[in-house]
């Protein structure tokens, strides 16, 4: 196993393209797939320092996290079903009935 | 640590991909493929279970999902690509690499690669783990996807 | 070591060679079979210096021939690199669930001995559920990367079908797992050996019955073959996914899916007809519950077992061949009332019942 610490700065590198990628992109799709992304970065962490603990708590946060990420998309993605019916769009720039 | 280095440079790369894909379709399949990666490095880290349910549940299950509303929605036109915000995003996320990068590499693992004792990631063990101590967050997460459920299906059904 | 690396290629060989080539065969019992079915003759033309074999030379020298040699056509506006990405996708995950299903026992060669798994994980049944999940991105991408209507119809079909009855097929092999105790397929199949009440091998079936057949319909199911071959469906898609696909291409298409078959096959068989199981042969010989014992040769005993193994497999494809050819089509709203509304339920009722089956101290009887 490699060294703790190149595993955190792998997850850091992915969980920044992530972020990113939530800036960048105009499509509610692909935002929800950075997200997605953002996730399985922490999950790395949490496995890495799992590993170097010798516990099991971290992989069974892992367990959670990947139920509420399973929660998280089935709703997302109803939600943008919804609002392309409303909209024919997925641009997020196209909802700001609530903007002020 | 070559196996380690392969891997890194393969997810990061996909992850990328993720990003910069004008197209939906292509960014979903690239994410496939780094969540698959991602799967890898957790059989590296003594956890075959949660590496397993990765491809169950994100590959096997949420990704096909994505690829399912894309078809239906089936979004015909390609991204536009706008500058100010690919600045902006790129500067806050090496931003937050940079910010980050110190405080990683001073993190001392306080047993270092502690051998992994017998049955460390196995299914009796997570179960137990599961079980036992974490009882009642269980309990909840299993109400938390019957409301996603609920609320899914309320969400995208068609007002009659 | 480089002998344990050695036998690993070559049970890793050995496996993907049967299985492509089962694979292969089975075209030709399905073209026979179904000629057998209708009253018709079936593949016969094709012939090498008048020998044509029961339509053998047909099926397995001149059709290969025909599709490799055949043009590869991709749709201009298609996207050319998933185009060709999908057909690989679509056959991978048929082949490397193989590597944890057991095909015999142990083979002690020279004092050393060599289980006969490509490779035995402790997760063996959970790592086939996740390569089988993986086989609905062929289609999906496939269907997508032709730029086709029908295929795009085609696509969404299989996606949807797919995933729904993956949770009847997980839950139901839950109820056999609980009984057996272990995720891993070697172990599994090790319990099998035992008896019920003195004479009944403890197989699957006589202790999950109900969890076979909500099992071998979800299978099918997966499979996508007809009653469940909705997102092909020929008369309302042409093709469905397939639709752009020729040449050597859609021969990957046609493998992945007898490879499927023989992958469901094997499944069956070795979590409810006991793998490589021969009823009442221990590791020395026969030995009958009503006295008799016969013993036979170590190698003997090992070529009974994987023989056995084989004679179920290859048993349980012509089933979902006859299958095939016997039922009539579903219409999609009942495939997806059947999985949702039907299996799941029952599935999740049979889970209950056998923990409340196990709890209740049958175990200590029941369980080999």
């Amino acid at each position: 196993m490699a060294p703790l610490n190149y595993y955190l700065v792998l997850s850091a590198v992915i969980f920044a393209i992530g972020v990113a990628g939530v800036i960048v992109r105009r499509n509610v799709i692909v935002i929800l797939m950075s997200v997605e992304l953002m996730l399985n970065a922490v999950n790395l962490t949490f496995l890495a320092f799992a590993r170097s603990f010798g516990s099991m708590d971290g992989q069974v946060i892992v367990f959670f996290v990947m139920t509420v990420a399973a929660a998280e998309a089935v709703v997302g993605l109803a939600i943008i079903i919804a609002l392309f019916r409303h909209r024919r769009s997925l641009d997020p720039r196209e909802m700001q009935l609530l903007k002020w | 640590m070559t196996l380690f280095i392969i891997l890194a440079v393969l997810t990061v790369v996909s992850s990328l991909l993720v990003i910069f894909q004008r197209n939906v379709v292509h960014s979903a399949v690239a994410l496939v493929a780094a969540l698959f990666f991602i799967a890898v490095l957790f059989l590296t880290l003594d956890a075959p279970m949660i590496g397993i349910l990765q491809v169950l549940v994100y590959a096997g299950a949420i990704m096909v999902l994505f690829l399912f509303v894309i078809m239906l929605l089936n979004p015909a036109a390609l991204e536009p690509r706008q500058i100010p915000w690919w600045t902006l995003g790129s500067a806050a996320a090496l931003l937050l690499v940079f910010l980050l990068m110190p405080a990683l590499l001073n993190t001392v693992a306080p047993r270092q690669a502690a051998p992994a004792g017998p049955g460390f990631g196995s299914p009796e063990l997570l179960g137990q783990t599961l079980f036992g101590s974490f009882v009642l967050p269980f309990e909840i997460a299993s109400v938390l996807l019957l409301v996603a459920i609920i609320g899914a299906v309320v969400l995208a059904k068609k007002e009659s | 070591m480089m002998i344990d690396i050695g036998i690993i290629a070559a049970k890793a060989f050995l496996v993907l060679f049967m299985v492509l080539n089962l694979a292969g065969v089975l075209g030709w019992i399905e073209r026979k079979g179904s000629a057998l079915i209708q009253d018709r003759i079936g593949a016969n033309r094709a012939s090498i210096f008048g020998f044509a074999g029961m339509g053998l030379v047909n099926t397995l020298i001149a059709d290969p021939i025909k599709f490799l040699t055949k043009e590869d056509f991709i749709p201009p506006k298609g996207d050319r690199f998933l185009h060709t990405l999908a057909p690989c996708l679509a056959l991978f995950p048929a082949l490397v669930t193989f590597a944890v299903i057991p095909f015999g026992d142990v083979l002690v060669v020279a004092g050393r001995e060599i289980v006969l798994q490509v490779a035995n994980v402790n997760i063996g049944i959970l790592y086939i559920f996740a390569m089988a999940s993986l086989s609905v991105y062929g289609i999906v991408i496939g269907a997508w990367a032709s730029n086709n209507k029908f295929s795009l119809l085609g696509g969404v079909r299989g996606a949807a079908q797919m995933v729904s009855y993956e949770i009847a097929m997980g839950l139901s092999v839950l109820g056999v797992l609980m009984i057996f105790g272990t995720l891993e397929l070697q172990e599994i199949v090790r319990a099998q050996g035992g008896l019920l009440g003195g004479w009944l091998p403890a197989w699957g079936i006589f202790l999950q019955p109900v969890a076979f057949l909500l099992f071998f319909t979800a299978a099918v199911a997966e499979t996508k073959r007809i009653p469940f071959d909705l997102p092909e469906g020929e008369s309302e898609l042409v093709a469905g996914y397939h639709v752009e696909y020729s040449g050597a291409k859609f021969l990957m298409f046609f493998t992945g899916e007898f490879a499927e078959i023989v992958t469901a096959g094997a499944l069956v068989t070795t979590l409810f007809f006991g793998g490589w199981q021969v009823p009442y042969l221990m590791r020395d010989g026969f030995h009958l519950p009503w006295g008799g014992t016969l013993l036979l040769p170590h190698l003997v005993v090992v070529l009974l077992q994987v023989g056995a193994f084989a004679v179920k497999v290859i048993f349980f494809c012509w089933v979902q061949i006859l299958l095939r050819w016997t039922l009539p089509r579903f219409r999609y709203d009942q495939v997806m009332r059947l999985g949702w509304k039907m299996l799941l339920p029952v599935a999740l009722l049979n889970v209950v019942v056998t923990a409340v089956w196990i709890v209740l101290g049958e175990r200590a009887s029941l369980r080999p």
